[in-house]
């Protein structure tokens, strides 16, 4: 664990730029720190590393005071990303990975094959390696960036506003394959950022800071949003955070009608049978029960639907694996104002109205206020629904 | 007769590539005189200017140094180092090093300075050692930068290195000089189109040296 004990730092022209600053990083966890800029995040990641010496306080990896480890060695044990990435331009990208490793003494081979091992796990493709960073889109840069700060399996990695450099597209592709090498390798990050959308998305807790190097509040991101500490932390929320907040809420429970549901190929019966639902409209699958879209049953003639008659269906949310927020968005993109839920194979597993969902985020609410109640909800575990 | 014709006449009069005063000796002269200033000029300038580049300070200083040594004359510093002295090769030798130092540290400095933070700064975080950083992620990028200031110091040095010839010594600068108060012209001409070939050829080592030890991802072709 990386304990910052009361750590101020104070510039050498007086500027506070971190105030007695106390934070328990968990290991084996990503931790954001968040806020708007110049309120000391870079500093206090800096300072993990003793890129900035602090003024004040203690920083203790595992219980040892940083400062009494030399530090390079402190270093090398901690995986460094920078925004734009920095890499070195004179070496090519298997290079540019394989730096710490060959630091550490490794021999040339082992470290390019380490490299090209880690090229694989951070998606980059193998073509790449011998080419120069100049020769990379930013989004593939950052991707070295990160493979290199990896080379050298250190238990540590510290990032500042890593992809804030690169297009929303490529950003979330970078921010997936975090979350997936972090569930893989299990380190313990330390993430800057000044995103909130971002910090809720990776952070399995966030440290909110303010102005002047003070910690405003330090969660889970689902207890962030349903309870921010003051209103410094709601405004920097931003407005929707209600709506937000649904990311933490599965869509397990939801009750999924099928009725409504009718094959391309269906009968006269069958159709004239589904007219009976609660469902103002139907939705037609093809033959493998892959929706179509929706129609109004006295629209549909038995052997002759075609596809320019269906209404589309928006954007269908995963059943179970998607939150309340997916399948509300669905229902509300929808031109029926139903949601379609398919399986894992894109298959339509249901529909769903926004009623429905509607009482489903009410019922969730009641239930996260009972267990509030009952204690059980600062362990700073929530659940996170994938999103 | 012009100037063509001179330099067809010098070259073409065998007499001129043999024995003491022959091209092959005083080209072979010039050539040393300006390999040691350059060797002694970068002895002094790469380290300064690798040194104060990567650590940012001393910047001023450096370059009101260069400033200085630009504003002596050449020919001058000569003079006066040969009166006090003596006849020796060190009243040569410390002109041509305190013409060729200020291109050399300047443009060191400046090509060290010019490296971008980004990539200094993630080096740093991944332990490398400060003599790591400058010489295995500065150098490499600033080495285009930095060899162009050696490049000119190297052809300022070879066309002033003519002025050994005035305290007696060898190299291109026989022709000028003999040649001026001889009123051959024709050694004069020939004498000069030396210096400029030599300057040419000088331009070429150093474009070779550049492709040879230029990373690719420097270059950028
Ligand atoms: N080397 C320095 N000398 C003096 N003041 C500094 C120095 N570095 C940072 N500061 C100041 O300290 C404060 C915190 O800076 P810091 O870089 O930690 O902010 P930040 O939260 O990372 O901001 P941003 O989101 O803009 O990157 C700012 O007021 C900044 O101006
Ligand atoms: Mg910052």
């Amino acid at each position: 664990m990386i304990r910052i004990d009361s750590v101020t730092k104070r510039y050498p022209d007086g500027t506070v730029a971190v105030d007695r600053l106390s934070l328990d990083i968990p290991d084996r966890s990503i931790t954001v720190l968040v806020g708007p800029s110049g309120c000391g995040k870079t500093t206090t990641l800096r300072m993990i590393n003793r890129m900035v010496e602090p003024s004040e306080g203690t920083i203790t990896l595992d219980g040892v005071d940083i400062m009494k480890q030399p530090v390079n060695t402190l270093r090398r044990s901690m995986g460094y990303v920078i925004q734009n990435a920095g890499l070195f331009q004179h070496r090519t990208i298997v290079d540019n990975i394989a730096t710490v490793p060959r630091m550490l003494g490794w021999g040339k081979d082992k470290a390019r094959a380490r490299a090209r091992e880690l090229m694989e796990r951070v998606g980059l493709d193998a073509a790449l390696a011998k080419r120069y960073p100049y020769q990379l889109s930013g989004g593939q840069q950052q991707r070295v960036g990160v493979a290199r700060a990896l080379a050298a399996d250190p238990p540590v990695l510290l990032m500042d506003e890593p992809f804030s450099a690169v297009d929303p597209i490529v950003r979330k592709g970078l921010q997936d394959e975090l979350l997936w090498i972090q569930a893989e390798l299990g380190k313990t990050i330390v993430f800057v950022t000044h995103d909130i959308d971002e910090a809720v998305k990776l952070g399995t807790m966030v440290a909110v800071m303010r102005t002047g190097g003070h910690l405003a509040q330090f969660a889970p991101p689902a207890e962030l949003l349903t309870d921010p500490a003051d209103a410094f932390v709601e405004d920097f929320l931003g407005a929707d955070r209600g709506i937000r907040r649904l990311s933490f809420f599965p869509s397990v429970g939801l009750e999924l009608l099928t009725a409504p549901i009718i094959a391309v190929d269906a009968t006269a019966e069958q159709i004239a049978a589904r007219d009976t639902t609660d469902a103002p409209y139907l939705l037609v699958t093809d033959l493998d029960g892959k929706p179509l879209g929706w129609a109004e049953p006295g629209e549909l003639t038995a052997g002759e639907i075609r596809q320019d008659q269906l209404l589309s269906y928006g954007r269908p949310f995963i059943a179970g694996t998607d939150s309340l927020r997916a399948a509300l968005d669905c229902a509300v993109l929808s031109p029926t104002g139903w949601a379609v839920a398919v399986d894992g194979e894109g298959r339509a597993a249901g529909v769903v109205s926004q009623q429905t969902i509607g009482e489903a985020i009410r019922g969730a609410h009641a239930e996260r206020r009972a267990d509030g109640e009952a204690g059980t909800k600062a362990d700073g575990k929530t659940e996170k629904a994938a999103r | 007769m012009n100037v063509l014709n001179y330099i067809d006449a010098f070259f073409s009069d065998s007499a001129h590539w043999q024995g003491y005063d022959g091209i092959p000796t005083r080209v072979a002269e010039h050539i040393q005189y300006t390999l040691e200033a350059l060797a002694i000029a970068a002895a002094v300038g790469l380290p300064v200017g690798l040194l104060t580049g990567h650590t940012g300070r001393g910047g001023n200083t450096l370059a009101l140094i260069a400033t200085a040594g630009r504003a002596l004359p050449s020919f001058g510093l000569m003079v006066l180092m040969f009166v006090l002295l003596g006849l020796g090769l060190a009243p040569v030798m410390i002109p041509l090093v305190v013409l060729a130092i200020p291109p050399i540290l300047v443009t060191t400095y400046e090509a060290m300075r010019s490296v971008a933070p980004a990539p200094v700064d993630a080096a740093r975080g991944m332990g490398m050692a400060e003599t790591e950083i400058l010489f295995r992620v500065e150098l490499p990028v600033a080495l285009p930068l930095i060899l162009s200031g050696l490049r000119s110091a190297a052809i300022q040095i070879v066309s002033t290195a003519t002025i050994a010839a005035y305290v007696s010594f060898g190299g291109l600068g026989r022709y000028i000089v003999d040649g001026l108060y001889q009123r051959d012209y024709e050694k004069v001409v020939g004498g000069a189109t030396l210096v400029a070939a030599l300057a040419l050829v000088t331009l070429g080592v150093f474009w070779a040296a550049g492709r040879l030890s230029v990373s690719r991802g420097v270059r950028r072709a």
